[in-house]
């Protein structure tokens, strides 16, 4: 057991940094917190592709010196992925950062719990 | 006619090109653009569907011409084309009813930016209906999110913020699961691509030492994806969301967004994996429990609500329980019920949330029970319409409410599991009779009026084609799918059978 997360120690430590950025963006009672553990969740997924993605010994798919084996290469997709990640989550903490600045407008905090009670007296209740 | 071929990539490509043509167009204009770009698109899906039938044969678009395992590819087979043309007719109905009251919730100069939205998150749709790509489909699924946030919090109010950050905090995790479950059944079969995926999964299941890695990958994938459609027990800012929403927003956000996720769950288990895998994991057994426990659970919670909006938006949560029943229960004759019961709720529930505006219009724009008192009487056409929709929702025959329960029924029958069929039956019962009892309850409330306060001059009588077409229309569809239900599920069989 112990064995397999050492050779996969890079796999294991994303798995790790996913758990604990869930568990911040699930928990957390402030916005900024969980916003961190937003990004912290996605870099995880971006740190297993990555990973998963690298070969040691091969190198990029780039043809140069007529070398046609696919055994010399790594598989760039992962890559690829990992980019469309990175913009797709770029946008939505974007988006949520927004969000955060007009609540922190209206309700001068950034605690989860207090905006719940300071909502609960609004008269707009309809 | 080979030309039609063509067509669900120009819904996707064309959405997205509206989307910015909206953001350039002034408020007014943008809405009529929306209206009959949205009518274009029905056709063009209406073609998609006529064709697949016709031809018998699901067809795929490879883009830019790379053959698979590469490249990346759309398909169409009657399935997709069918629940493509019922999003399209009920977002286009949607929007017909609800214009008005996004003109009063919203600034003028931002009009224009709901129907940016609006043609996006149709892109969103589209694309996750007929992708055949995971990859892409968590891509759009990620821009259905924020487009869905987005109409969400255009009503600038307190109370909306605040629902969006709930909604988005918990579309966030779930799409990170989603993400994660993508990525590690990429690693394990090295295709993002659902036909050579499939593929590989059947050989790695034949291994008795991957098949927990197996489950466990998609069993992380169907975590994200149904926290993101408000399974039990995720279920909770529903009435936040769908409550303080702009009523347009509403009925897009529970008939439409909460089903793609569904859908997109129903396409990878059948088409990614392969159903007979699935079939093999524990999986089911726990979304056939939360499913019924979401069910009872919503209803209860559905009595106790104190407003209409929130009364219905409970409601949905119950009846993507029944949806998720479905999918537990497995089997052709359990999908089915499950993809049935997805065209229903969305044709019904974009009714109700159509309707109660209306009421609450005519009693002091208040969504309070207490106010709502003799609503009906004082809009006619908007108490009839919510008494149609409130009919079908309890299950009362010729609705398309008591076609969907008999479908679970059936499932139930054919799980060929005595303790499934007496669980199923159970919570059916139950179920119908809590709805009867909150449907009912409101339906005397908006139609009674003991104090006789109603007078000759509050009846107020909204003769207007805008809102009885599209509520005409949706109606006639629950009533069709009510009587001729045979033929629908004759096309969702035949739709399955081309997905496998």
């Amino acid at each position: 057991m112990i064995h397999t997360l050492v050779i996969n120690n890079e796999e294991a430590a994303a798995v790790i940094l996913f758990g604990i950025g869930f568990t911040m963006l699930l928990f957390q009672r402030n916005l900024i917190k969980k916003l961190i553990g937003m990004n912290i969740m996605d870099t995880g997924v971006f740190l297993f592709l990555a990973s998963m993605g690298y070969i040691e010994g091969r190198k990029a798919p780039i043809i140069t010196d007529g070398v046609m084996s696919t055994e010399a290469y790594i598989n760039p997709v992962p890559a690829g992925l990992v980019l469309t990640g990175i913009v797709v989550s770029v946008s939505v903490t974007a988006l949520m950062l927004s969000l955060t600045v007009r609540l922190y407008r209206r309700y001068h905090t950034l605690e989860l719990d207090e905006i719940y009670e300071l909502s609960k007296h609004q008269m707009e209740d309809r | 006619m080979d030309f039609i071929r063509n067509f669900p990539l120009f819904t996707i490509v064309l959405s997205l090109f509206s989307g910015v043509l909206c953001y350039l167009l002034k408020g007014k204009t943008a809405r009529r653009y929306t209206i009959l770009y949205e009518c274009v698109l029905v056709v063009l899906t209406g073609c998609v569907l006529y064709y697949t039938i016709t031809t018998g044969e699901p067809f795929t678009y490879t883009m830019g011409e790379f053959p698979a395992p590469w490249g990346n590819e759309i398909r169409a087979g009657v399935l997709e084309a069918m629940l493509a043309l019922v999003f399209l007719i009920v977002m286009l109905c949607s929007i017909l009813s609800g214009f008005r009251f996004v003109d009063a919730d919203l600034d003028e100069s931002k009009v224009n930016l709901y129907y940016t939205l609006v043609n996006l998150m149709t892109a969103a749709l589209m694309s996750i209906v007929w992708t055949n790509d995971l990859f892409t489909g968590y891509v759009f699924l990620e821009i259905l999110t924020l487009t869905s946030c987005g109409i969400l919090i255009v009503r600038e109010i307190g109370r909306t913020t605040l629902a969006a950050v709930r909604y988005m905090i918990l579309n966030l995790l779930g799409s990170g699961l989603f993400l994660l479950g993508v990525v590690l059944l990429y690693d394990l079969t090295g295709h993002l691509l659902m036909v050579p995926m499939q593929h590989t999964v059947a050989e790695l299941a034949a291994d008795p030492a991957v098949m927990p890695i197996l489950s466990i990958s998609t069993g992380i994938l169907t975590i994200g994806l149904a926290i993101k459609s408000g399974l039990f027990p995720f279920h909770y800012w529903m009435p936040d969301t769908y409550g303080w929403a702009t009523p347009t927003s509403a009925s897009l956000l529970s008939s439409l967004v909460s089903k793609a996720y569904i859908f997109l769950l129903i396409k990878t288990y059948y088409r990614a994996i392969g159903i007979d895998v699935v079939m093999r994991m524990p999986l089911r057994n726990i979304l056939l429990v939360l499913g019924m426990i979401g069910i009872v659970a919503g209803s209860v919670q559905a009595i106790h609500a104190d407003n209409i909006n929130k009364m219905i938006a409970y409601s949905s949560a119950a009846q993507v329980g029944y949806i998720y029943m479905g999918i537990g229960l497995g089997g052709t004759a359990g999908y089915t019920a499950a993809i049935f019961h997805i065209i229903t709720h969305a044709v019904t529930k974009s009714v109700l949330f159509m309707t109660t505006p209306r009421l609450a219009e005519v009693s002091g724009d208040s969504l309070k029970f207490k106010t709502l008192q003799g609503s009906a009487l004082r809009n006619r056409d908007a108490g009839f319409y919510f008494l149609l929709g409130a009919l079908s929702m309890i299950g009362i025959p010729i609705f398309a409410g008591f076609s969907s329960k008999i479908q679970f029924g059936l499932a139930a029958v054919e799980a060929h599991s005595g303790v499934r069929l007496i669980l199923v039956m159970t919570v059916l019962a139950l179920s119908s009779m809590l709805n009867a009892i909150y449907f009912i309850r409101t339906l005397i409330r908006i139609y009674s009026d003991p104090e006789q306060k109603l007078r000759r001059e509050d009846i107020r009588r909204h003769h207007r084609l805008g809102y009885n077409l599209p509520m005409g229309l949706l109606c006639g569809i629950n009533v069709y799918l009510g009587l001729f239900s045979p033929a629908v599920l004759e096309l969702i069989h035949r739709g399955l059978e081309m997905f496998g």
